[in-house]
């Protein structure tokens, strides 16, 4: 219509300030001359600058509020005319003398004010009588603005109970009836402009409705805050009438900003005891109308005011609030069938908030609420935008977040079913969400059935769902998540093994289909939460362990090896020859020798076969070698034929310092001393040559690929092991040879070709002292030590 | 008639007082020449009475052929036979319980004028004349009947409204009360206003020449209504300057009162429902 719509409503409103300026100008000056002719006169005029049609609400209610400051000073002025004997009865005909109806009504109003101030007649007349004038203003802004300012006059004289104007005859409800008709026409004044200008504005005009809403709100506004407005009377008035206006007027905007003034302005408690009036109200709205949102801020307000106080408890159970909202809910998501998915989440995640609040011990509402959920999800298929996958989420945390107790999660039937909506990377966020539910509050997941359910639960993190692109996904994301799997399997116990047996084996189940990437992440926590039972098996009595179905270590040990060897497909070779090595110390314990063989061969053969790194085949032949020195179990045979593979391996190491070390190390296989039948002082002294031949030989090698001498550390760390079994007490150990190696260490030190080394020579300075220290003891090993010449 | 009497100065000073000049109310008249002045307010049957006083301009005398008073058009009384006057003579007059059944009325194309009117009659040198206006109303008690005026009227499918003023007879300090219901409303109204018009008719048969105007126009309504919207209306009467309903005053005109109901549509075509009303005059005191 308008072009240069923005610059002409500025231009149209400067002219209608410099309008109300000029006649307020001749206005004030009336009123100081007391003139009240001239007084009504420019008021009259000034006021006509708001018949204006060319303002949007914001420009509108600018001009409004210079028109409002100005009418205080007429208002001051109508007072002091009565104080000065001008009739006010005659002052309230007189402005009513005005042709044009809207500074005409202006004027009544800010009469009216006055005139109920002055008490000559009761304050319900003259509100009844400004209520009913006002009707001549039907154009909707104009009407609004009126309307508004006649509220703000009256507000504070409405004959409320324990308010002046309450007078003899006159009750609340007189205040309560002109505030409602005062509301029921600003509305259908607001709803009407809905419906005027042309179809192409109709998104300006909603904008500018919107603007004008908190008008009419304030209505309700001044309605909560009547005293003498008590239960009853919300319940049989305020109510009824308010909802009949906001039903009928089949407005979207009115109803959806109405509904939510009315859940917001009015007490909790009122809220609770109209319930059903309230709720009634919802399936009769328009069907465009938000409903979810509001229904929503209804079951918040409710929660909250449940939480607020445990007194308030009672007053829910006794008007059934839960079956109330639970049922309409339902009709409202009944009535409005093409309501989003997102609503009805919402819906439900609301009310399931309240639930949780007010009924914490009705697990069996909870699960209704999933249930009803999933009756709504279902033929959807998953979740395809984002915000309702965030409000299921939503949803199916309230119950971790408030019982902080998966367990009742665990038994609601319907949380699993509604967790099938989600796409996987919802999933797996809510599987993360119920673990760290679980870290958080250390809940016990205390048999299998329930780990079951929890694995069913979490299963977008234990395994690759259908269509799950595996490029999306962040090595460190991943990381993080199956660590979180990893301490969730840890803490899984129960202290009947044969339950944490069960569990175990559903563990093993879940994790065995998680893809060879899981794992390395599962499989290790998993083993040792499993030899963590063995142990508690181990310490029992013999007799109990013995029945039949019981659980047995062997049986377990059987168990291990699957697991284990599930880790062949990943290959995670040195993470499974650890574990391996584990169980069989394990089985040590529980003095199952073919287990342990088994074990060992086991990790054996993944040495052999898989672990081919040099870097790794140290640290693993180190572990061979420590593990297997501590294994009792083990008969001659078996030990010679594992300790022989191990000297073997050590031996064929790349590195002669390597294999150095490897063989040296190898010594203590020979020499265990709780074990009478290891004690072979023979091939200890073996290995030891052995490892000195092989030092020699990387010397002779560093001499000739560098020019230099290396290190000595190697004959310094031969030095000690044999002064350790020399002290130990293997014969074959002499003083001569202690005696030949510290000369050999010394010649080699101060040898030409020697590099200095300073950490060798500290090293050397220290085992010296060592001896010298032993030496100083006195006593056995004194005497032992004393044939050393240092 | 002033030239003349500024050409030849007036032998003498006519005035003319009435017996309770200083009590009876005086009200406002318009004259001819457009200037207010205030008279006395007389009614019907009234007596009306008061002196006249003759006071020849100093040391001239005023030979008369007899001095009389008339209430024009009605009614005259000899004050004095022929003589002479040589100084202030006063002459006192009475017109007893006079009736006075018409009101003094000012319209457009018709005057009601009561007047007093002194004449010494002289020979060739002319008459002295001298007038004074006097206003007559007249009060009536309330009538016995006054029914409100409802009805309802409409173009079809365009608009219908059903308006009722809660009278059909209004005294002249009155106040219509009414309201407007709007059964169905079509088009976009902008606003409606209540007229009060008077129409003057003068003459008779093919002669007569009706004169209407408007002597108020008060907005009722801002904006647009939906159908079941109610206006209400409430109009003082007293800020306009109206007068009774005068019916066929002595066969010479009549003056009737309409309430005139239009309403505006956004193009500005007028939509109007004309309604007679019947205005009286209540007696002061009731």
């Amino acid at each position: 219509m308008h072009h240069n719509g923005v610059e002409d409503e500025e231009k149209w409103l400067a002219a209608g300030i410099t309008g109300l300026q000029q006649n307020a100008f001749y206005m004030h000056r009336a009123l100081d001359s007391s003139n009240l002719k001239d007084a009504l006169k420019y008021s009259a005029q000034m006021l006509s600058e708001l018949r204006t049609s060319r303002l949007s609400p914001q420009k509108y209610y600018e001009l409004y509020m210079r028109a409002f400051d100005e009418l205080r000073k007429l208002e001051i002025f109508f007072k002091e005319e009565t104080k000065r004997g001008c009739s006010i009865v005659e002052l309230y005909e007189l402005v009513q003398h005005a042709g044009n109806i809207l500074p005409r009504l202006y004027l009544l109003c800010t009469v009216g004010s006055v005139y109920i101030k002055s008490k000559e007649a009761p304050a319900k007349d003259i509100l009844k009588d400004l209520v009913e004038m006002c009707r001549g203003i039907q154009h909707p802004l104009r009407g609004l603005f009126l309307r508004s300012y006649l509220s703000q006059v009256s507000r504070d004289k409405l004959p409320d109970l324990g308010s002046e104007y309450e007078g003899d005859a006159e009750t609340v409800s007189d205040a309560v009836e002109f505030v409602l008709q005062n509301f029921t026409e600003m509305n259908k004044l607001w709803v009407r402009m809905q419906h005027q200008g042309p179809a192409r504005e109709k998104e300006k005009r909603e904008k500018e409705r919107s603007e004008l809403r908190d008008l009419v709100g304030k209505n309700l506004h001044v309605l909560s805050q009547i005293e003498g407005v008590d239960l009853d009377m919300y319940r049989e008035t305020v109510l009824t009438r308010v909802l009949e206006q906001v039903v009928n007027c089949k407005d979207e905007i009115a109803q959806c900003y109405l509904m939510d003034c009315i859940i917001q302005v009015f007490p909790d408690e009122y809220h609770l005891q109209t319930l059903e009036t309230l709720l009634g109200a919802f399936p009769q709205l328009q069907p465009s109308v938000d409903i979810k949102t509001v229904l929503s801020r209804l079951m918040d307000r409710l929660s909250n005011y449940a939480a607020s106080s445990a007194e308030v408890l009672p007053e829910f159970f006794q008007v059934e609030a839960f079956a109330k909202l639970s049922n309409a809910i339902g009709k409202v998501i009944e009535a409005q069938d093409d309501m989003p998915v997102i609503g009805v989440v919402t819906l439900y995640s609301s009310l399931l908030t309240f639930t949780l609040q007010v009924h914490p011990d009705r697990l069996d509402f909870v699960d209704q609420i999933l249930g009803a959920c999933v009756t709504k999800l279902s033929g959807k298929g998953k979740l395809e935008d984002s915000k309702s996958r965030k409000q299921v989420v939503a949803l199916l945390s309230a119950p971790l977040q408030k019982y902080n107790d998966i367990d009742i999660a665990l038994k609601l039937s319907n949380y699993p079913h509604v967790m099938e909506y989600l796409d996987n990377g919802t999933k797996k966020e809510m599987a993360s969400v119920i673990i760290q539910s679980i870290m958080k509050n250390k809940t016990l997941i205390s048999n299998s059935e329930k780990v079951e359910a929890l694995f069913e639960l979490i299963k977008g993190l234990i395994k690759d769902l259908e269509g799950n692109l595996q490029s999306e996904l962040d090595e460190e994301d991943f990381h993080e998540e199956q660590n979180s799997v990893a301490r969730l399997i840890q803490m899984l116990h129960n202290d009947d093994p044969e339950e944490m047996l069960k569990i175990i084996c559903t563990v093993k189940k879940h994790i065995l289909a998680g893809g060879p990437k899981r794992l390395p992440f599962t499989v290790p926590p998993l083993i040792f939460n499993a030899l963590k039972l063995i142990r508690r098996l181990q310490n029992r009595d013999e007799n109990v362990a013995e029945e039949d179905t019981a659980a047995t270590p062997k049986k377990i040990f059987q168990i291990l090896n699957q697991i284990i060897e599930a880790l062949s497909s990943v290959p995670v070779p040195e993470v499974a020859m650890r574990l391996y090595l584990q169980c069989a110390e394990a089985a040590d314990d529980s003095d199952l020798e073919p287990v342990a063989y088994e074990f060992f061969t086991q990790a054996y053969l993944l040495y052999e076969e898989e672990i081919s790194d040099s870097k790794a085949q140290v640290t693993a032949i180190h572990l061979i070698i420590g593990t297997l020195q501590r294994m009792h179990v083990f008969g001659v045979e078996n030990r010679d034929t594992l300790t022989h593979k191990a000297t073997g391996y050590s031996a064929k190491l790349l590195k002669k310092p390597d294999q150095c070390r490897a063989v040296y190390a190898c010594s203590h296989l020979f020499w265990v001393d709780d074990q009478d039948s290891i004690k072979d002082g023979e091939r200890v002294l073996l290995c030891l040559k052995r490892a000195l031949r092989i030092a020699n030989a990387a010397q002779q090698m560093a001499n000739a690929t560098r020019g230099s001498g290396g290190s000595v550390a190697l004959f310094i760390e031969i030095l000690n092991k044999y002064l350790y079994f020399f002290e130990k007490g293997v014969t074959q150990i002499t003083v001569a040879s202690v005696q030949s190696l510290i000369e050999l260490i010394t010649n080699e030190m101060q040898g030409e070709n020697a590099t200095p080394d300073p950490t060798a020579d500290a090293f050397f300075a220290s085992t010296l002292r060592f001896i010298q220290f032993q030496k100083d003891k006195g006593g056995a090993v004194g005497e032992k030590y004393e044939a050393i010449k240092v | 008639m002033n030239y003349i009497l500024g050409a030849f100065k007036p032998a003498c000073h006519i005035s003319i007082t009435f017996s309770d000049g200083k009590s009876r109310k005086q009200v406002p008249l318009k004259k001819e020449n457009g200037q207010t002045v205030m008279v006395p307010l007389f009614q019907s049957q009234e007596n009306i009475s008061g002196k006249i006083s003759i006071e020849p301009v100093s040391g001239k005398k005023v030979e008369h052929n007899g001095i009389k008073v008339e209430l024009l058009g009605q009614i005259v009384r000899e004050l004095d036979v022929p003589g002479e006057i040589y100084e202030r003579k006063t002459y006192p007059f009475e017109f007893s319980t006079v009736e006075m059944p018409y009101e003094t009325y000012n319209g457009v194309n018709v005057r009601l004028r009561y007047i007093l009117k002194v004449t010494i009659s002289r020979g060739y040198a002319g008459s002295i004349v001298e007038y004074q206006d006097f206003v007559v109303r007249n009060y009536g008690p309330p009538p016995s009947i006054n029914n409100s005026i409802k009805m309802e009227v409409g173009i079809e499918d365009c608009l219908h409204i059903e308006f009722e003023y809660n009278k059909s007879k209004y005294h002249l300090k009155d106040v219509i009360i009414g309201k407007i219901y709007f059964l169905l409303v079509r088009i976009k109204i902008k606003n409606m206003d209540l007229e009060i018009r008077r129409r003057e008719s003068t003459g008779s048969g093919a002669n007569t020449h009706v004169e209407t105007e408007t002597l108020a126009k008060f907005e009722l309504m801002d904006g647009a209504p939906v159908r079941g919207e109610s206006i209400p209306i409430r109009l003082f009467l007293s800020p306009y300057e109206l007068t009774p309903t005068y019916r066929n005053i002595n066969n010479k005109f009549s003056v009737k009162y309409y309430l005139n109901l239009v309403l505006v549509d956004e193009e500005d075509r007028r939509y109007f429902k004309q309604q007679e009303i019947t205005m009286f005059r209540l007696g002061e005191t009731s």
